[in-house]
């Protein structure tokens, strides 16, 4: 009878191997796998009881994780929730959105840069903590952005963003409306699934940033980029005078249609030439449409490009909306690029970089939101270096421009911008919605001190409780925007 | 087939000092799981550590010495094998109390096994007592297996039956409750050997051969056909995939060993896979579990598969070391602390841990087909392969089924699953393969000199005295 014993001691080895080897397949080489299905509540879950790092606005943060004495230890809270929403997205059970999407590595302590230390934690039996990330913001700027737009109205739809020019730092970033992500980070799951789906459902879309995530038509605030795209080419000069006109007939148009006007600005007459600076300071449709024209569709989107338009470059927000400049198209349409309009779209960002990029002498930095990286022993594991993103004109096309936007603001439709003592640089904007019913949109782009700037501003408001008429990039955004760079510069 | 464990000179030593050694060992893992999982939950020892580890060392020791004292030459290696298994059941029992207890749905099913590892080890003692020479047991071939057949009968009466998750394998009288199949297994084992012995001549040498395969009388196939028919009777009656499949492949193991005729695996074989074709394609819940198996994740979202997906996140979420007791969510899969308590091993211990319970659940398994292979009496080899194989499929089929290896079947992991039927059958297992392999390891009976002398004289008078 030994030899079918030793037949089945064999036949149980095989069991036990394949057992072994099952095992291991299942907890080593599928085990990957295993944690990245999106069924998998454990690694939501661990996720989510995680001591997560904060996110910081100088030393105060503005997402933290406090501990809870429920099953999920720890409770993701925002000081200032409304405020600071678009930026730090929020952190709940079913996602996360904005920086604390972005910077999900550092802040829940997978970096490999923290493990050392959390690999001390392990044996001293800690629970992994995550590190912090600190934001580029300036508080005040921040404030004083939210309070300008926030003080529009209850129902006021837009953004503000402020930059430092010589850096790309990101300064002020506000989007109106906001939403409380303190919220969507309860544990009360029921509640979060439901709020989650009103905020979802909401036409006025709270959940995106406005500053980034939204484009829309730039209007007359582009015409700083037709007029560093004309003297770039060597056209003109600040000093120079440009073709004028109270009409304009676009070409390859016949009628009302494709004739274009200034709203009753004084522009000279038709066929006559006036000063580039009351082009710029009037905003002057009708030069700036025939500027582009002078321009040529080719080198309009270089120098658009060269801005940033047609690219992707901001990651600390995702997904951020491209900015647009057409291509491929014809004179009527190239006219209408020269003051914005046609398919010309762009985010209060891009906006804001170019402000920044003609006020840092051409050169357009990259824009960035997380300055430092820090473990949670706050040992900075890595600081964001300034980069620039591209030359967009020369220094002294950048200044030819400035000087133009410096009298805008000086004796111009931007004059709401200014400060006492410091020159600005400023230029408004009221782009046509294509919709009779709707307001236009007023924009405002600005920096200062103009000669060596510390910020520049653009606000762009897409609704808000203001009768249609009244409806101006100055006497909306203008003030906003000073109340931001006075925030800065004090 | 009865050969003398002293072949070549070579006698056994009793090993007991190595036995109080690996026990002691044992204790460590049992005692140190149940700390270890004080500190990773609640962040301190539990305070009845003293009292608990008392208890199991008492439990484990008295063990011990009733082995010195009634099986001097059994194996050193099964006590401490099954005294570890069962101290890391308790402690990781104790984890999933402790889990439910944070749910908010208290249970102390720690406290419970417990209890059933006492009521265990003194039906060991009382086996180990009781039975002094195993062969007495093959008088009882008949009365088990018809105890066996009632046992496993008993869930389908009336009254005391109860279905529980679709399988009807309980009986309950007044408070409590019993799974009967586990004791049938332990009778089963004995009566088929029992059964086995004086026929298998009859079943090995009679028969003819169709293709090289020697094919049994017809007359012989009886038995075979009863167990075929008491495996698919538990398969749909009662809707106990698992212990239909152990019964079965328990006894085509004891009669291919009996018989050494590979013939009966074949027929044995064919006919498990008609069976199980058929329950394919009669039974609904047979052919779901398969379909299951094959595709877990696509049954998720209908919580249909909820049971192993969760399991298998669990496993994937544990890896090589594991979560350590406290940080992982074994609660997460329903029954972590009875079916798939190996899940609730592997999420917070790891592969290593895994690995480590299917070694000794090996090591037990090859000692008992250890003990068949010296055992000297047919029986003994039958009963002792038996047992042996009972656990190796036993376990190849739940933790098989809970990793996914092979369909899913309700069945409790030896030792370590909660459950008192279980626990109390295993210990008497343990008890009779220490039994066996006591007789099979204690010296020959020495045989007189002055019979040597008259060596060619048929009678020999052999003097049975043992020696101790």
């Amino acid at each position: 009878m030994n030899k079918p014993i030793r037949t089945i001691s064999i036949f149980c080895l095989l069991l036990f191997l394949a057992l072994m080897i099952n095992a291991s397949y299942v907890m080593y080489w599928k085990a990957g796998a295993l944690n990245d299905d999106a069924r998998n509540r454990r690694v939501i879950q661990a996720a989510y009881s995680q001591e997560r790092g904060a996110i910081l606005v100088g030393r105060t943060p503005v997402a933290l994780s406090v501990e809870s004495d429920d099953e999920y230890l720890f409770q993701r809270t925002y000081p200032k929730p409304l405020m600071y929403a678009p930026i730090t997205g929020y952190f709940s059970y079913y996602g996360a959105t904005a920086v604390e999407q972005t910077q999900n590595d550092i802040l829940s302590g997978d970096d490999p840069r923290l493990f050392v230390t959390n690999t001390v934690d392990l044996l001293s039996s800690k629970p992994p903590k995550g590190g912090n990330v600190t934001l580029t913001i300036d508080p005040a700027a921040q404030q004083a952005a939210y309070d300008g737009l926030t003080g529009l109205g209850p129902d006021t739809q837009g953004g503000v963003v402020a930059i430092e020019p010589s850096t790309g730092k990101i300064l002020a970033m506000v989007s109106l409306p906001t939403f409380d992500p303190n919220q969507l980070a309860s544990h009360d799951l029921r509640a979060v699934a439901k709020r989650s789906k009103e905020l979802n459902a909401d036409p006025t879309e709270p959940l995106l940033n406005r500053g980034s995530q939204v484009r829309l038509p730039p209007g007359s605030t582009f015409k700083v980029v037709t007029a560093a795209a004309a003297i770039e080419k060597g056209l003109y000069d600040a000093d120079s005078e440009v073709p004028g006109g109270e009409t304009y007939q676009l070409p390859l148009t016949q009628g009302p249609t494709g004739l274009i006007d200034n709203e009753g600005r004084d522009c000279g007459a038709n066929g006559s030439k006036i000063p580039f600076a009351q082009a710029m300071e009037n905003s002057c449709n009708t030069s700036f449409a025939q500027i582009a024209g002078e321009v040529g569709a080719e080198d309009m989107a270089a120098t658009a490009e060269g801005f940033g338009f047609n690219q992707q470059y901001f990651t600390d927000i995702l997904p951020q909306a491209t900015s647009e400049f057409p291509t491929d198209i014809d004179d009527a349409q190239l006219g209408q690029t020269g003051f914005g309009q046609f398919d010309v779209s762009a985010t209060p960002l891009q906006m804001a970089m170019v402000a920044a990029g003609l006020g840092n002498g051409g050169s357009v930095m990259k824009p960035y939101l997380v300055d430092e990286k820090q473990s949670a022993d706050l040992d900075v594991l890595d600081k964001t270096d300034p980069e620039e993103l591209s030359r967009a004109v020369s220094p002294e096309t950048a200044a030819e421009v400035t000087d133009l936007m410096v009298s805008t603001v000086a004796n111009g439709t931007a004059s709401p911008a200014a400060i006492p003592g410091i020159d600005v640089a400023g230029k408004t904007g009221t782009a046509q919605t294509g919709q009779s019913d709707r307001s236009p949109y007023a924009w405002f782009i600005s920096f200062a001190p103009a000669e060596n700037p510390v910020v520049a501003v653009a606000v762009m408001i897409q609704n808000a409780d203001i009768p249609r008429d009244e409806i101006a990039g100055g006497l909306l955004g203008g003030p906003i925007a000073k109340s931001v760079m006075e925030a800065v510069i004090r | 087939m009865a050969q003398p464990s002293t072949i070549m000179g070579f006698v056994h030593r009793r090993r007991r000092g190595a036995e109080l050694f690996l026990l002691i060992l044992a204790l460590a893992v049992g005692i140190g799981a149940y700390a270890a999982v004080g500190l990773g939950v609640d962040g301190e020892v539990p305070a009845d550590l003293f009292g608990y580890g008392a208890w199991l060392a008492a439990l484990l020791v008295a063990a011990h010495l009733v082995i010195r004292f009634a099986a001097p030459y059994a194996d050193p290696v099964l006590l401490p094998v099954v005294a570890a298994l069962n101290g890391l059941g308790l402690a990781v029992i104790h984890r999933i109390d402790l889990a439910k207890e944070a749910a908010g749905s208290p249970h102390a099913f720690a406290q419970q096994q417990l209890i059933w590892m006492t009521v265990g080890v003194a039906l060991f003692v009382i086996t180990l007592l009781a039975v002094r020479d195993h062969r007495v047991l093959q008088r009882f071939t008949y009365t088990s297996g018809l105890a066996a057949i009632v046992l496993l009968l008993l869930p389908l009466l009336p009254g005391i039956g109860r279905t529980i998750y679709g399988a009807r394998i309980w009986i309950h009288v007044g408070p409590f409750s019993f799974q009967p199949g586990e004791v049938a297994k332990v009778l089963l084992v004995i009566a088929i050997a029992g059964y086995l012995v004086p026929h298998r001549d009859a079943l090995a040498l009679a028969g003819r051969r169709v293709l090289f395969v020697d094919l049994p009388r017809g007359r012989d196939l009886g038995p075979i056909l009863v167990m075929w028919l008491i495996s698919l009777g538990i398969l749909v009656f009662q809707r106990d995939l698992g212990s239909s499949l152990l019964f079965f492949g328990l006894f085509l193991i004891m009669l291919y060993v009996a018989t050494e005729r590979p013939g009966w695996l074949v027929v044995g074989a064919l006919l498990f896979v008609g069976g199980a074709f058929l329950a394919y394609f009669l039974f609904g819940h047979v052919r779901e579990r398969f379909d299951i198996w094959l595709h877990p994740f696509d049954f998720y979202e209908s919580g249909e598969s909820f049971q192993p997906i969760e399991a298998r996140f669990g496993l994937g979420w544990g890896g090589l070391v594991g979560r350590g007791f406290g940080n992982g969510d074994p609660n997460r899969v329903p029954f972590a602390e009875s079916d798939f308590i190996i899940s609730s091993i592997g999420e917070e211990l790891g592969l290593t841990a895994v690995m480590a319970v299917l070694m000794m659940y090996g090591l037990i398994v090859e000692r008992a087909l250890r003990t068949a292979v010296i055992c000297r009496d047919a029986f003994g080899k039958l009963v002792a392969t038996g047992l042996g194989s009972a656990i190796a499929l036993q376990v190849f089929v739940v933790v098989g089924g809970v990793t996914g290896l092979i369909p899913l079947t309700g069945l409790t992991t030896p030792f370590l699953s909660y459950g008192g039927s279980s626990l109390i059958a295993n210990w008497v297992i343990i008890a009779l393969l220490l039994r066996i392999s006591d007789q099979a390891r204690r010296p020959a009976p020495t045989i007189s000199d002055d019979t040597t002398a008259i060596s060619d004289d048929a009678t020999q008078i052999v003097k049975i005295g043992e020696r101790r």
